[in-house]
């Protein structure tokens, strides 16, 4: 279930959490434990924190390829994250999604998307089938500043404004897409492109989960009570490198003291130093001891077997021709 | 008894299935006055919440679609011209398609994508006149294509029905087909399962959507001396493969008439899997556009990519030849 993440010992642990998945996730990959390499949010904590904090149990999220902590802080099972990262049968996705896709519908997460912006409109379509059915349920879509050029994503905004659709639009601004900076892919603002479609928009400091929880609960009352869709973008900071192989060909698009300033508004520090001292490390304590053994339960779990390799292709079990299997 | 058009059963199939199921919604440009009439009278029978006029937002509404379908309802989306499907191509190929599979079989994404009017229309040129049904057999998504009204109603109801993707393809050459039927015998018509239109001995024609009408038109010519059996797969994904093994134990012989490009067509695919699993005894045969074709505007450069009937007569006359 969603951790009670709202006050500020939960808004910590939280960060604390995602911290210490993506740290051990990491360490996987580089052992070739995990495949296929990771995009970690190390840094970003306080936009997953925040904004799922402000959201119920059965409300929903989409993700992006960027998307552990969203899925940590919407309450996915740790131990079944870690599983389904390392590809067995006792991830959440069964090993078939990994790290991209990672999906959750049992706590609301319709799964990450690794097509830059996709998610968008499903979060909206989501966002549209709940009102309809006479629920005051919500989605979250995230997505990154990457995301503002794709054209679906600005037809989405449209839609969302047209319809009045109880969806938070959360641009996660990183300062990246990859390599490239929004100041030289991005023309106008984030910010500025919502309000093109009469989107209530406001921009957040990303850093503090505090600040982030704030924001996300004015924008979720208004599209619980019929007001439409918000965006949010957080002003954010990458820690570390895009993906995982960045380290193999080290593209040079920061410096180490954009890096080190960066990491100087660290949302773990932001937000321990607002609980006691003993608080926060009872909670490293205890988030530790919990990704350990996630880390042990996903390495003990059964990796798939190959002839199951088209199970769930399609959801009435339709059976695909054989083909090379 | 009622001479049912091919549009009318479209529109029909989507007004029962709404009729039963309140999950079932349409959404498209200008659905809500049906300019391609599959949604006549829809918006009137059930409202604005279940009949949405979209903005020209393929991209969206279609992605949008796939999250109103994980959450609980069954929407079909009309396009209004079959090019229309390469903008979403993503959207279904890549995100509905891929759903189930992606997470471990937690969600289904029971979305109908109708395309009233594919193919060539007749001087529409080259943005108008695709028929890519072929692309959506190879990434897997469920794909059919009707030749007559009772099977447009029939795979249409089934296509809403089904927990996965369907795209239903409506070739322009069939929307204005007629055919006497009993309204009480319209019935769901499973995915998978062929229909053979004419029983023959010499020589199985597999016809794909309004060119299943050339077929029997071919079949009745050569009549006197050459017996063809016309067989009609309805979808072709899946595909009723033991359908034609079947027709090809009786008659031993392929030719295969489709309206998409030739290289990677849906007519090679059937080739190829007669020649590897099934009985033959002559060298199969395939009319199609040519490769990679773009339909030029004039009617004459369009008509002369389309398989015709003469092409279709001279290859079942070889092939029998060949036996
Ligand atoms: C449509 C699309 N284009 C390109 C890519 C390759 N790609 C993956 S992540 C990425 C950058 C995305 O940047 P942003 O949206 O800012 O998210 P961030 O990585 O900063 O979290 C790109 C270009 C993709 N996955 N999808």
């Amino acid at each position: 279930m969603a951790e009670p993440a709202a006050d500020p010992v939960g808004l910590y642990r939280t960060v604390s959490l995602i911290r210490g998945f993506e740290q051990r996730a990491v360490a996987l990959v580089r052992t070739g434990v995990i495949r296929g390499g990771i995009h970690p949010c190390t840094g970003q904590e306080a936009v997953a924190a925040g904004t799922c904090a402000a959201l119920r149990p059965d409300d929903v999220i989409t993700s992006t390829h960027r998307g552990h902590g969203h899925v940590l802080a919407k309450g996915a099972d740790p131990a079944r994250m870690m599983a389904e990262l390392a590809g067995r049968t006792t991830g959440l996705n069964r090993g078939r999604g990994g790290s991209m896709h990672a999906a959750d519908f049992g706590v609301g997460i319709l799964g990450a998307d690794a097509i830059v912006g996709a998610a968008v409109p499903i979060a909206t379509g989501a966002a549209w089938a709940f009102r309809r059915a006479g629920s005051d349920r919500v989605a979250v879509a995230y997505f990154g500043d990457g995301a503002v050029s794709q054209g679906v994503v600005l037809e989405t905004f449209n839609l969302a404004a047209l319809w009045r659709v109880p969806v938070v639009l959360v641009c996660e601004n990183n300062g990246f897409a990859t390599s490239m900076r929004p100041a030289d892919t991005m023309a106008g603002s984030v910010v500025g492109r919502a309000a093109a479609f009469g989107i209530p928009a406001s921009t957040v400091d990303g850093m503090d989960p505090q600040a982030v929880l704030d924001a996300t609960a004015e924008a979720v009352a208004r599209a619980r009570s019929g007001g439409g869709p918000s965006l949010l973008e957080c002003a954010t900071y990458r820690f570390d490198a895009h993906h995982t192989w960045e380290h193999t060909a080290r593209p040079r698009y920061r410096t180490d003291e954009e890096v080190a300033e960066g990491k100087a508004r660290d949302p773990l520090e932001i937000q321990g130093a607002r609980i006691p001292a003993a608080t926060r490390a009872a909670i490293d304590a205890e988030t530790g001891a919990r990704l350990d053994e996630a880390v042990r339960f996903a390495l003990a779990g059964p990796h798939p077997d190959p002839a199951t390799a088209l199970d769930h292709l399609y959801a009435t079990g339709m059976r695909a021709r054989a083909g090379a299997l | 008894m009622p001479n049912l058009s091919y549009l009318k059963a479209l529109n029909r199939a989507i007004g029962d299935e709404m009729e039963r199921d309140a999950a079932v919604c349409v959404l498209g440009e200008d659905v809500g006055v049906a300019v391609s009439y599959a949604t006549a009278g829809l918006l009137r029978r059930f409202g604005r919440d279940r009949v949405l006029d979209t903005p020209i937002s393929e991209q969206a509404f279609t992605g949008f679609a796939t999250g109103a379908a994980m959450a609980g309802m069954r929407p079909l989306v009309e396009f209004q011209i079959p090019a229309l499907l390469f903008l979403v191509f993503e959207q279904i190929a890549n995100q509905a398609h891929k759903f189930s599979l992606m997470t471990g079989g937690q969600t289904r994404v029971p979305v109908t994508y109708l395309l009233p009017g594919s193919g060539s229309r007749d001087s529409w040129a080259g943005q108008h006149s695709d028929h890519p049904y072929s692309l959506f057999a190879h990434v897997g998504v469920k794909t059919v294509v009707p030749a007559t009204a009772t099977d447009a109603y029939g795979l249409l109801v089934t296509a809403i029905r089904d927990d996965d993707p369907v795209v239903v393809f409506a070739p322009s050459g069939a929307l204005g087909l007629r055919e006497v039927v009993d309204f009480a015998d319209l019935a769901p018509v499973p995915l998978g399962v062929g229909r053979v239109h004419r029983a023959g001995a010499d020589v199985t024609v597999v016809a794909v959507g309004h060119l299943v009408h050339d077929a029997l038109a071919v079949a009745e010519d050569l009549a006197g001396s050459i017996s063809v059996e016309v067989f009609d797969p309805r979808s072709l994904y899946p595909f009723d493969w033991q359908g034609l093994a079947a027709s090809l134990e009786r008659t031993g012989r392929l030719v295969v008439v489709d309206d998409s490009n030739r290289s990677c067509g849906i007519g090679a695919e059937i080739l190829a899997t007669a020649a590897e699993e099934m009985r033959l005894i002559a060298p199969p045969r395939r009319i199609t556009r040519p490769d990679g074709a773009v339909l030029p505007f004039a009617r004459e450069l369009d008509l002369a990519c389309q398989p015709t009937r003469a092409q279709l007569r001279a290859a079942v006359e070889k092939t029998v030849g060949a036996g």
